[in-house]
């Protein structure tokens, strides 16, 4: 183990740390509250990273199986099933829909995977919205016993779970085919990847954490309408994150989501509704200007700063 | 079922069908020429409808009258979001394009519908004329005066716009830069130009089908999403890029969409569409009408 790699794991203990004896002084449920929807954020933006950052594949339908595992989690939890088993049932369910609408779009170039996302989004949205209408209430009971605390802890252990599982695959032989997949799709083919393969474990991981994250929302919210974690903003919110902090790159997504929660909080107290308007600019922006987010930002204001200090005629 | 209503819901088919090809030529064509995917297409029809919606209601004229200026003034929209937001991404080859104009447009749809909504606010809007309610009777089977001259209209402009793309100069530099800008552009074709004018035609389209939408059903700010995706369905049915059988295929969902609601229910309506259009990405992602 190299001297590095110990720091940044060491690093990591230390944050995880924090966020877990955090809960035990800070009593203020607005800062828990702010804190598990950035751990919420990060999980979907990495399940959506590792199929549009890593292979390439760009999904603007990820709200089809967040919702689809908030859907899951919260049926079989109110008619008694236990919450785990039930957020579990969700993030599987989702493996369904990934193999309806993923397997046929992914043997197609990029653009009909992207509509094809988007079509299977509004599909699950209209159908859910016209089977559930209402507002999907917590039995009383189970509001008697809601606290924040284990939401927290819950969100937290995804986040983790959901970097480190992605972390794994992206460091990984898959991680270097899927990345092979994004740079040239017909050389990867040509040296021996099983493209359709890799694209399919990528949607399959994907949707498959998208799904618990939504379990997670289902598990959090005390009421919503059912077809709420349906709605394109959760579509386009893993977008926005992931290309703020950097897509195809781990930490991408957690700067990303830090960001785009501490922004909203800011723009929703001095603009409100009009906050959407601003975060669509600013994803147009960054799309055009900076592909690669915050991350490749940093990466040139550093190289700047070491050209600066050695002086203009080095280089 | 009786037969008469059945006759009806595809009489409706057609005009409604109608729409979706119009709305669906302005995006296929984008994707023909510079190889970008618009999603934000639908909300530019918002938008015609709401410069038709605000000029019937203020000023008091004539929404059939002021289709030129709609589309005019949508021309000019388009133009000026090609120069903004677009032109940028003409460097790159097909693939990126495709990837950062679905993105951007994206990004475009969720801008525009949200300042729609500020400045117009959520409430429904309809455009009541005198004639609204007016049918023309045959064989007891109705036909609305504004949905007959609708298609009238939709059919003429497609008709014109396929007679521009294939008799004239500026059709042919359309669509040389479509089949190969790089060669295009040696061969003296200003590239960048015949991008800007696709694009401000395309938006000028959508300008169109948006005055013609809301003669008939009521205007909102978040129509936009919905009928981005009517067209892209539309595009696909007739195959990504080819103007050509956009129309027919327009038509062809208007059809299908009618008939289902005697199976499905008008709430699934919107399903029925999305499913077809899963199953032809699945089965004939080329497109219904090529070989």
């Amino acid at each position: 183990m190299t001297a590095k790699l110990k720091n940044r794991l060491l690093l990591i203990g230390i944050v995880i740390a924090v966020l877990l004896i955090l809960p035990m002084f800070i009593k203020t449920e607005y800062t828990i509250n702010l804190l598990l929807l950035v751990f919420l954020y990060v999980s979907i933006t990495q399940s959506w990273n590792i199929l549009g950052g890593y292979a390439g594949q760009v999904n603007i339908g990820q709200s089809a199986f967040f919702g689809m595992g908030a859907l899951v989690m919260r049926l079989l939890w109110i008619s008694g099933l236990p919450a785990y088993l039930s957020l579990l049932a969700g993030g599987l369910s989702t493996l369904i829909l990934a193999a309806v609408i993923g397997l046929p779009a992914l043997r197609l170039k990029g653009a009909y995977f992207a509509i094809g996302t988007l079509a299977l989004a509004v599909i699950m949205l209209i159908t859910v919205g016209n089977i559930f209408p209402g507002v999907s209430f917590l039995p009383g009971k189970y509001l008697a016993s809601y606290s924040l605390t284990p939401r927290y802890y819950l969100s937290l252990a995804l986040m983790v779970l959901t970097t480190a599982v992605i972390y794994l695959i992206v460091n990984s032989r898959l991680g270097l085919g899927m990345i092979a997949i994004r740079e040239d799709e017909e050389a990867a083919a040509a040296t021996g990847i099983n493209t359709f393969r890799y694209k399919v474990l990528a949607l399959g991981v994907s949707a498959f954490f998208a799904g618990l994250a939504g379990g997670v929302y289902a598990y959090y919210q005390a009421s919503y309408y059912y077809f709420t974690p349906f709605e394109l903003i959760w579509a386009f919110e893993p977008l926005l994150i992931a290309f703020i902090g950097g897509t195809g790159t781990i930490i991408g997504p957690i700067i990303g989501a830090v960001c785009y929660v501490a922004l909203r909080e800011l723009f929703a107290i001095t603009l409100g509704e009009a906050s959407v308007i601003v975060f669509g600019c600013l994803f147009i922006l960054v799309i055009l200007f900076l592909p690669g987010g915050l991350i490749e930002a940093a990466g040139k204001v550093s190289k700047l700063l070491v050209r600066l200090r050695k002086g203009p005629h080095k280089i | 079922m009786p037969f008469e209503i059945m006759v009806q819901s595809l009489i409706y088919g057609i005009f409604v069908g109608s729409l979706y090809g119009l709305i669906a030529v302005g995006l296929s064509l984008v994707f023909g020429v510079m190889n970008y995917l618009n999603v934000a297409h639908g909300t530019l029809l918002m938008i015609g409808s709401y410069v038709s919606y605000w000029l019937f209601s203020v000023y008091g004229i004539d929404p059939f009258i002021t289709i030129p200026l709609v589309m005019a003034s949508l021309f000019l929209l388009g133009s000026l979001l090609y120069i903004g937001f677009f032109s940028s991404l003409a460097k790159f080859h097909s693939e990126v394009r495709i990837k950062n104009s679905l993105l951007v447009s994206f990004g475009l749809m969720l801008v525009l519908d949200n300042v729609a909504i500020l400045l117009w606010s959520a409430d429904e809007r309809t455009i009541t004329t005198s004639y609204s309610g007016m049918v023309f009777d045959f064989l007891d089977l109705r036909f609305p005066y504004v949905r007959l001259l609708g298609l009238c209209l939709a059919s003429m402009t497609i008709l014109a716009l396929h007679l521009l793309l294939t008799k004239t100069y500026f059709g042919k530099a359309i669509r040389a830069a479509s089949q190969d800008w790089e060669a295009a552009s040696l061969m003296g074709i200003k590239v960048s130009r015949t991008y800007l004018v696709s694009f401000a035609i395309s938006s000028a389209l959508a300008g169109m089908s948006g005055a013609l939408f809301c003669l008939s059903y009521a205007v909102t700010p978040v129509i936009g999403e919905a009928w981005s995706i009517k067209a892209l369905i539309v595009v696909i049915l007739a195959g990504l890029g080819r103007i050509g059988g956009v129309f027919f295929a327009g038509l062809l969902l208007g059809l299908v969409e009618s008939v289902s609601v005697f199976f499905v229910g008008a709430s699934y309506q919107e399903v029925v569409g999305l499913v077809i259009f899963v199953l032809v990405l699945m089965f004939r992602p080329q497109g219904l009408f090529t070989r």
